[in-house]
């Protein structure tokens, strides 16, 4: 009888530490999946206001940590401030990069444009690293590291920052989108641009802003990731490749898709490192890629055509 | 894209004056290092003819090729050293696993168009990427694989510079004198035709499909054949040399040569594999300069150095004889 | 269009004319400068590791051509970036020993880059010293190839006995994926049964991992005694953070890749407590006075300082013992490379940062495990631990 009650109880032990187990990967790929989210969503606002892929979309992100380092480590800012100004530095520096590389290139065809946009993702990782070197850097937590103990899970702090943060950016797209008359333009854009340009939207100038609105919200996702991993200058290559992933898994051009298929991925992926294998992680992003392009190349909740021939 | 064709009769002279040039390179440069230089120009060639076969003439793109260019070379290595293969058995159980999975690839992802297809191919490239990291007790992880074997044929070892040079170039003149054709050939012709306009080459009863697979896996043995050069050249390969960036400095060479020719290929991976050499002083910034020809190539000269050559040198002509 | 083909030869010839001018300048055969290549990995994610490397290199070259070279002759170093990875190795070593033509290669500071460059010392007969751990480098013992720093298996012994001090048998291990890591831990399997060790955990990340939670979350369900970490900065940074955010306190142990301020300094409070093995040089001025090590620490700290304005990091020492050791090597023999080799294989009782070295050839590392002493992470700073 003694034996039975034991054995109960050292269940019940088990059952604990697993929960508290499945939390820690739920709440790691929570936080990936919110950057992966932002990410995806960057992509599709321009993939909807002027049919690239910008490859350059990770290096957005990249740039948000750094320059938030900058701010607060060279100039000691306080947080909030620096965090504000990352976001309105890194939006200039994405309304110089449509001016100077996409905008020039008029009517090239796809293959010119992607060709392009890899090329303005390799530059900007070099000017990183001819301002920042190549060591990582590290940037202090928001409020403090103590873990927050929560069902046999130990979370960190920051991550709270960084699902509040990504969500905040996503409520805010979705506002833009839905209530301002520049989201309604950029939606007219993404439905047809002639009729828009008849109607007298100015799609050079909502061209810009997309890409300053992508910018933006990718950097806040790069300041608030920044104190969990360590910032460098070649950290934006795979987060873009595997934003990416998550955009096509939810639907390039579906706002809420990209943001589900950022969640979707997050989570597939750290319970893929947790239960079959972590080495390889990073793979599972691109497994997931392709499963999407074989059997649904739309995404989740995509509606556009996707050419078969 | 306006692909302009020669005369087979030309691109022959071409290629006889291209041989005398080799010749004379092999004779005169006696620096081994500089040597390998060019050999590795050859070996990249080769794999990136294969690409531009895919790119220009079949108007596909590729992000991932470097996978291919891996396969062949871990082919080569693995089978060489943890199974004492003939080198040349391995070469070609590189190539033949280098068409199967561009089948198994290809057979899905060419029925996409567009941007969709640089995503698959990205995809793949990624994974077999991060393959060749983990399965380390196959291809020895991150660090590499070490002590390739050296080509030999009855006695001789290609262990020195110039005999390797003499073996990549003859190698990549025979596939070029392939490949130009194939490309003037019927089917080289189809597959042009997909380049220019799809719909109606299908309209003309193109199976496009089957055109477009095929270009493919040709393109993917191409690379794997380089691959292998490349492993029994160096005798050290690590999954660093066949990531992304690699893969992405294919695609340079093909475009910034331009696209729509064979040569294109050739001059493109002679720049773009010399260029370090030249930029030894901020070999920190090759990355940038890199990105930064990328940009400028693609937006001013898309059709590539040598097409924007033609039409300068054509602007030049037409103005002279009309005074 | 015959004309484009003639441009396109054009443009082929032009660039051969570029190399070839840009070789000529290279001509400078084994004149009058004694030529020493140099391989570190300056920048990239060890550049903690090549960083000190080349300073010391550099101030001790300009030392010894301030004091009239060797014999008379100049000691010119050529030094190149490897940036940490084997395929830069591979091509600037092949850039060393082609273009270059030095006479000795000191470097790589990597095992994983070191392997990889072996085949090129050993078929072009040039000396190698290398400043690197991993024990393969020297197990087996190749002809050309040398090695300063003590070997990981060192380090294993070192950490195994004080674990059996301490009573500690049921041991967790996590190893990075790259050479270092993957040489520590067979080292680390294989001598577990000497010390009566139990491993009860095998766990590996990658080297640009940043979050080992996963593994760790898997580990800590084993209930081991103690963890050992075996990777270079950052990763062990990573581990020591999220063991203490999974609230994972067990002893945890490091290799000596971590034996440098820079571990503290990305650790943060969780280095708190941590054990490792390090050279002698981390706590050169706790050591007893009657170390024969002593006097040449402190020196080589002193000068570093007054240099660089930093103590030197332990990996400093390596570049300091191999660029001696060649120079006692070109001081005896002069500009002959088998003669080098065979000078170095030679070598006893040299008092060096890393040790005390007795070459032979049949050992072309010439240290013992007396070379490491156990350090422990207190209130920031390193503290001698057991000697």
């Amino acid at each position: 009888m003694g034996g039975g009650l034991l054995a109960l109880i050292n269940l019940r032990r088990e059952k604990i530490a697993l929960m508290g187990q499945i939390l820690q990967f739920l709440f790691s790929g929570l936080t990936n999946g919110a950057v992966y989210a932002v990410i995806a969503l960057g992509f599709t606002i321009i993939y909807n206001a002027t049919d690239v892929i910008n490859f350059a979309q990770g290096e957005f992100v990249m740039l948000g940590a750094m320059v938030m380092y900058t701010f607060v480590h060279f100039l000691s800012w306080p947080i909030p401030v620096a965090f504000f100004a990352t976001i309105i530095c890194v939006s200039v520096i994405g309304i110089l990069v449509e001016f100077f590389t996409i905008r020039p290139a008029k009517n090239a065809d796809i293959i010119s444009l992607i060709i392009i946009t890899i090329g303005v993702s390799i530059f900007l990782r070099g000017v990183a690293m001819m301002i920042w070197g190549k060591d990582p850097v590290a940037i202090p937590p928001f409020t403090g590291s103590t873990p927050i103990v929560f069902m046999g899970a130990a979370i960190d702090p920051q991550i709270i920052w960084v699902l509040v943060i990504t969500l905040i950016a996503m409520i805010f797209t979705q506002w833009f989108f839905k209530y301002t008359i520049w989201g309604k333009a950029m939606r007219a854009c993404a439905v047809n641009k002639k009729a828009a340009k008849l109607v007298g939207i100015k799609v050079e100038r909502l061209v810009s802003l997309s890409f300053a609105l992508s910018a933006g919200i990718s950097a806040a996702a790069g300041a608030v990731i920044a104190p969990i991993t360590f910032a460098s200058y070649d950290m934006g290559t795979m987060l873009g490749l595997k934003g990416f992933c998550a955009a096509v898994l939810g639907g390039l051009g579906s706002g809420v898709g990209s943001i589900l298929g950022g969640f979707i991925l997050g989570i597939l992926e750290a319970f893929g490192a947790g239960y079959i294998s972590s080495s390889y992680k990073d793979a599972f992003a691109f497994l997931i890629l392709l499963i999407v392009l074989f059997l649904k190349p739309q995404g989740l909740l995509g509606q556009g055509e996707v050419d078969k021939l | 894209m306006n692909i302009h064709f020669g005369s087979i009769r030309y691109q022959y002279i071409g290629l006889l004056f291209f041989v005398i040039f080799l010749f004379l390179i092999g004779f005169f440069i006696k620096n081994d290092y500089y040597l390998n230089v060019f050999v590795l120009i050859g070996i990249q060639a080769i794999a990136v003819l294969g690409l531009s076969l895919l790119m220009g003439y079949a108007g596909q793109v590729s992000l991932g090729h470097a996978a291919f260019y891996g396969l062949g070379a871990y082919a080569s290595g693995i089978l060489t050293i943890h199974y004492g293969l003939n080198p040349y058995l391995a070469m070609f159980c590189g190539m033949a696993i280098s068409a199967l999975m561009a089948l198994i690839v290809g057979l899905p992802a060419l029925r996409l168009k567009g941007h969709y297809l640089a995503m698959a191919t990205l995809g793949f490239g990624i994974i077999i990427n991060i393959c060749f990291k983990e399965m380390a007790s196959l291809t020895g992880g991150p660090s590499g694989l070490v002590g390739i074997p050296m080509l030999k044929f009855l006695n001789f070892t290609f262990d020195t510079s110039i005999s390797y040079f003499c073996l990549v170039w003859s190698i990549f003149i025979i596939l070029m004198v392939l490949s130009l054709h194939l490309v003037n050939s019927p089917f080289g012709r189809a597959f042009r035709a997909l380049g220019s306009h799809e719909a109606a080459a299908q309209a003309m009863g193109v199976n496009t499909h089957i055109a477009k697979l095929i270009v493919f896996i040709i393109s993917a043995v191409y690379a794997s054949l380089a691959g292998s050069l490349y492993a029994h050249f160096v005798t050290f390969i690590s999954p660093a040399s066949f990531g992304f960036i690699c893969s992405i400095k294919m695609v340079t060479m093909v475009a910034i040569g331009g696209m729509g020719t064979l040569w294109g290929a050739l001059l493109g991976t002679s720049i773009l594999v010399s260029l370090p050499e030249f930029l030894t002083v901020f070999s920190d910034y090759d990355v940038l300069v890199y990105g930064l020809i990328l940009i400028i190539v693609m937006i001013f000269m898309p059709e590539g150095i040598v097409q924007a050559s033609i039409k300068i040198f054509r602007n030049f002509k037409y103005k002279e004889t009309n005074g | 269009m015959r004309s484009y083909v003639y441009r396109v030869g054009l443009f082929l010839f032009i660039f051969l004319c570029l190399i070839v001018f840009s070789g000529i300048n290279s001509f400078a055969q084994d004149k009058e400068p004694y030529k020493i290549g140099a391989l570190f990995s300056i920048t990239g994610r060890t550049s903690f590791i090549g960083e000190p490397e080349k300073n010391t290199a550099l101030m001790i070259v300009k030392e010894i051509n301030a004091h009239g070279g060797i014999n008379g002759h100049p000691l010119k170093l050529i030094m190149y970036d490897t940036e940490g990875q084997e395929q830069n190795a591979v091509a600037k070593i092949s850039r060393l020993i082609l273009r270059d033509h030095v006479l000795a290669i000191i470097g790589p500071s990597l095992t994983g880059t070191t392997m990889a460059v072996i085949t090129f010392a050993q078929r072009y007969h040039i000396p190698l010293i290398s400043c690197a751990a991993g024990v393969a480098i020297t197990h087996p013992t190749k002809y050309w190839v040398f090695k300063v720093p003590q070997t990981d298996e060192m380090a294993v012994r070192k950490i195994y006995q004080d674990l059996d001090r301490r009573g500690l048998k049921r041991v967790a291990i996590i190893t990075v994926s790259v050479a270092f890591g993957r040489s520590g831990r067979k080292q680390l399997l294989r001598l577990a049964p000497e010390y009566g060790i139990k491993i009860v955990a095998d766990e590996t990340f990658g080297p640009k991992d940043f979050d080992m939670t996963p593994q760790l979350t898997r580990m800590k369900a084993t209930h081991p005694q103690a963890v050992i970490c075996w990777g270079t900065n950052p990763g062990p940074a990573v581990v020591a953070k999220n063991m203490k955010q999974l609230d994972f306190n067990v002893p945890l142990y490091m290799s000596h890749g971590v034996a440098s301020e820079r571990f503290i300094q990305l650790a943060g409070k969780a280095a708190e407590g941590v054990i490792l093995p390090a050279g002698k040089i981390l706590v050169a001025d706790q050591l007893p006075n009657s170390d024969p090590q002593k006097k040449v620490l402190l020196s080589y700290i002193k000068d570093y300082k007054a240099h660089y304005g930093t103590v030197p990091p332990c990996f400093g020492g390596h570049a300091y013992d191999a660029l001696y050791m060649l120079k006692m090597a070109l001081e005896k023999v002069g500009p002959d490379r088998a003669k080098i080799r065979d000078y170095l294989e030679n070598i006893k009782g040299f008092v060096g940062i890393d040790g005390i070295f007795n070459m032979s050839p049949t050992d072309h590392n010439g240290l013992t495990e007396k070379a490491f002493v156990m350090v422990q992470v207190r209130h920031g700073r390193f503290v001698l631990y057991h000697y």
